[in-house]
């Protein structure tokens, strides 16, 4: 005990204090991540028996390959989808509780239900409800006179699994619209509303504004949230289909590697994915606590 | 305490006989529901017929996600010692020559009864190599039949006892079964882009899948299924969409034909012989049709057999004790006795692996009395097998048959004609099999 100072001032002890995590991190992120690198500049059969060093091979034929093009416009289309309606439906909600003075806790509850449900069950929710054989919608919507079929129609399938991945991600953003909203001065929307602004235009010139680093956070934790953490959504839902049109580089990477056992071209695209990670969280370190403040 | 566990030790070492230590031999599988139970049931059967070896069924997903558990296990070295691998996943298990411990070596080594000649030829001669050596034991093989709601052909005014033979006369059914309001769809089909649509098809129409008799004669075959006449196919199958008498029922197996077809959506459904128990499990409102696959009259008149699916039981290598390979081959040998093949068989709707177990059931007078199970067996036995009706073997199937579903759905959504997209499936097919062969060349 009464060397503790001297303990303190040791170099080494910090770094064994962090030992622990530093070891889960190297074992469990940074080991398999040098292996996916190493494993992208070779071809090799599935059992690992015979290994050959191609270089750049499985990167340039990425590039080249029509499917991983698709992919991406995919996934860009697809993290954009989710990113708008998931956001754009908690920030109405969010107005809506917030004006609610009673049973604004009742209503908080119910809306953060969804996120306690598990992907892979989210997924098969919506595949379910959507089925085009016994699926309500579809039923709903033949009395509309519209034929919703999901196995062939891509425009439908990427609308699916849009739907069924904002609506998980809904209470997410709502808690932080509703944070963000409660911490508005209401000074500020007093002044603007005796000043003659109607409640559309203290919204968006007052409230808005004020929200812009919560959105601004929101827009890059969705757009990793669609384009890494739907995985499980898009398996239960359309695995991919029809005709490649579901087909976002997560479950890619998955589809190539993990049932074509292609490991070479597999892990080639993951570490295009880990490129794109880093970028996102250097936009969201850097710009976010930065550039949006008020 | 510690010196009388010590000696119980020591005593259950030195009376380390069978019924002590009987040989744990693993065995990973694929087959749920009501086939898993039947299967562990085997196990079990031929645990309680002996007390050397202990066979420990376990259920691991999917074909492909069995096949992809026992690949990651190879390579952490924990590998089962059998493990059952579909149809499509033959070619990637015959290239892997190291990981692999041939059936016929295995039987030689191990000093059990091992005739080639006893199992039915089509499906001996799918699993054999170049040299005819059988690779892995045949287990539960089937081939796609038709099945059709008799109910439904009664309401639309057509001969319930009459099956269409031809893929017109399905067609023609079809058309009759919608416009009179008995169905609201003629027939679907599972594999309906590959195993059932493409590759039996092609088979039965005696036309070439690809390149290398059809693969079996070395990996640098090419596929040839983008003929004129399976393109033809592809385009009726998207008129008769169009008309709804056929329904997609998804990529892959198809998820919703079953469900289309239990549901009395579709009158006829074309899946594997295997799925009869289901079928008549789940057809109770209605009376079951059996047929065997239509042909296409307009491309020949003598169809050839159809093709088989399903899968085998493969040894791999690398098992610390070796006397799991005494236990696996002393289970290969119970596994081909015709009692138990022809029990496997009539409960499954698999196919009898060995002429001995067909024979059987026939003396039993299982197919007198069971209306229809015998025509897988006669639908694969018929004619003789021409180098187009024997099967296909790729490499890298499972990938190639996903390009196949995705051209398929290009077709039934109006974005290609059944040409360009069965000649886009050949050309991304042909890059996955050049794939295949860089990676297991040596």
């Amino acid at each position: 005990m009464q060397t503790k100072r001297t303990v303190f001032q040791s170099r080494l002890l910090p770094y064994f204090l962090i030992a622990p995590q530093l070891l889960i991190t190297i074992v469990f992120f940074v080991w398999p991540a040098v292996q996916a690198v190493w494993q992208s500049f070779l071809r090799q059969d599935p059992f690992g028996l015979k290994d050959t060093f191609v270089g750049l091979a499985n990167y340039t034929r990425l590039l080249q390959d029509p499917d991983y093009l698709n992919s991406l416009t995919v996934t860009f289309v697809f993290s954009i989808g989710v990113t708008v309606l998931s956001m754009g439906l908690s920030l109405l909600f969010a107005i809506c509780v917030n004006r609610v003075i009673r049973s604004q806790r009742f209503y908080t509850t119910l809306l953060v239900w969804p996120y306690a449900v598990a992907p892979a069950a989210s997924g098969l929710l919506w595949w379910f409800m959507f089925n085009p054989s016994v699926g309500i919608i579809p039923y709903v919507l033949e009395h509309f006179g519209y034929s919703w079929n999901h196995r062939l129609n891509p425009n439908n399938a990427m609308i699916l699994i849009i739907i069924a991945a904002a609506w998980k991600q809904i209470s997410y953003n709502f808690l932080f619209f509703v944070a963000g909203l409660q911490s508005v001065p209401h000074s500020l929307t007093e002044a603007a509303a005796i000043d003659g602004a109607g409640p559309i235009k203290r919204f968006w010139t007052v409230v808005f504004p004020l929200l812009s680093p919560t959105t601004f956070f929101l827009a890059v934790i969705n757009i990793t949230y669609a384009m890494f953490d739907t995985f499980p959504i898009i398996d239960a839902a359309t695995s991919g289909g029809p005709s490649q049109s579901t087909n976002i580089l997560v479950y890619k990477v998955y589809a190539d590697g993990f049932v074509g056992l292609n490991l070479g071209p597999s892990a080639a695209q993951s570490v295009v994915l880990m490129l794109i990670v880093v970028v996102l969280t250097v936009v969201q370190f850097r710009w976010i606590e930065r550039k949006v403040q008020y | 305490m510690f010196k009388s566990i010590s000696l119980a030790a020591a005593a259950v070492a030195l009376s380390a006989s069978a019924s002590f230590a009987a040989t744990e031999v693993t065995w990973w599988h694929a087959m749920g529901g009501e086939l898993g139970k039947k299967l562990e049931e085997v196990a079990q059967k031929f645990n309680d017929s002996q007390s050397e070896y202990k066979i420990v069924p376990v259920y691991k997903g999917t074909y492909p996600e069995t096949l992809t558990a026992a690949i990651a296990a190879f390579r952490a070295g924990q590998q089962p010692a059998i493990v059952q691998v579909f149809e499509v996943g033959t070619g990637t298990m015959m290239a892997a020559k190291g990981a692999v411990y041939p059936v016929y070596q295995l039987m030689k080594d191990e000093g059990e009864p091992w005739d080639p000649s006893k199992f039915l030829a089509p499906v001996v001669g799918y699993y054999s190599d170049a040299e005819g050596n059988i690779l892995s034991m045949p287990f539960n093989s089937s081939t796609p039949i038709l099945y059709y709601n008799k109910d439904v052909f009664k309401k639309a005014g057509l001969d319930p006892e009459v099956a269409p033979k031809t893929w017109a006369e399905l067609a023609e059914m079809g058309k009759k079964i919608v416009s009179s309001g008995a169905a609201k769809c003629g027939f679907t089909m599972s594999y309906g882009a590959t195993w059932v649509g493409l590759e039996n098809y092609s088979a039965i129409q005696n036309l070439p899948y690809g390149t290398q008799q059809n693969g079996f004669g070395g990996m640098n075959a090419e596929f040839t299924f983008n003929g004129p006449n399976q393109a033809k196919f592809w385009d009726h199958l998207k008129t008769w969409q169009d008309e709804g008498v056929y329904k997609y029922g998804g990529p892959s197996a198809g998820a919703d034909a079953a469900p289309l077809f239990y549901s009395q959506q579709c009158a006829a459904y074309m899946n594997s012989s295997a799925s009869r128990a289901g079928v008549i499990n789940n057809a109770k409102d209605f009376k079951v049709g059996f047929a065997p696959m239509p042909y296409d009259d307009t491309v020949t008149k003598d169809p050839k057999n159809s093709i088989i699916g399903g899968a085998t039981l493969w040894v791999l290598n690398g098992q610390k004790d070796k006397a799991v390979y005494k236990g696996a081959a002393k289970f290969f040998t119970y596994l081909s006795q015709p009692e138990v093949q022809a029990d496997w068989h009539q409960f499954t709707g698999y196919l009898p692996i060995t002429n001995a177990a067909y024979e059987l059931g026939q003396k039993q007078g299982y197919y007198e009395k069971n209306a229809g199970s015998d025509i897988a067996i006669k639908q694969i036995m018929r004619g003789t097998p021409s180098e187009n009706s024997k099967g296909v073997r790729f490499g890298n199937l499972t990938q190639i048959r996903d390009v196949i579903d995705q051209q398929f759905e290009a077709v039934l959504n109006g974005k290609k004609t059944g040409q360009e997209a069965l000649d886009e499936a050949a050309k991304q097919g042909n890059a996955k099999l050049r794939e295949f062969e860089a990676a297991n060349s040596n």
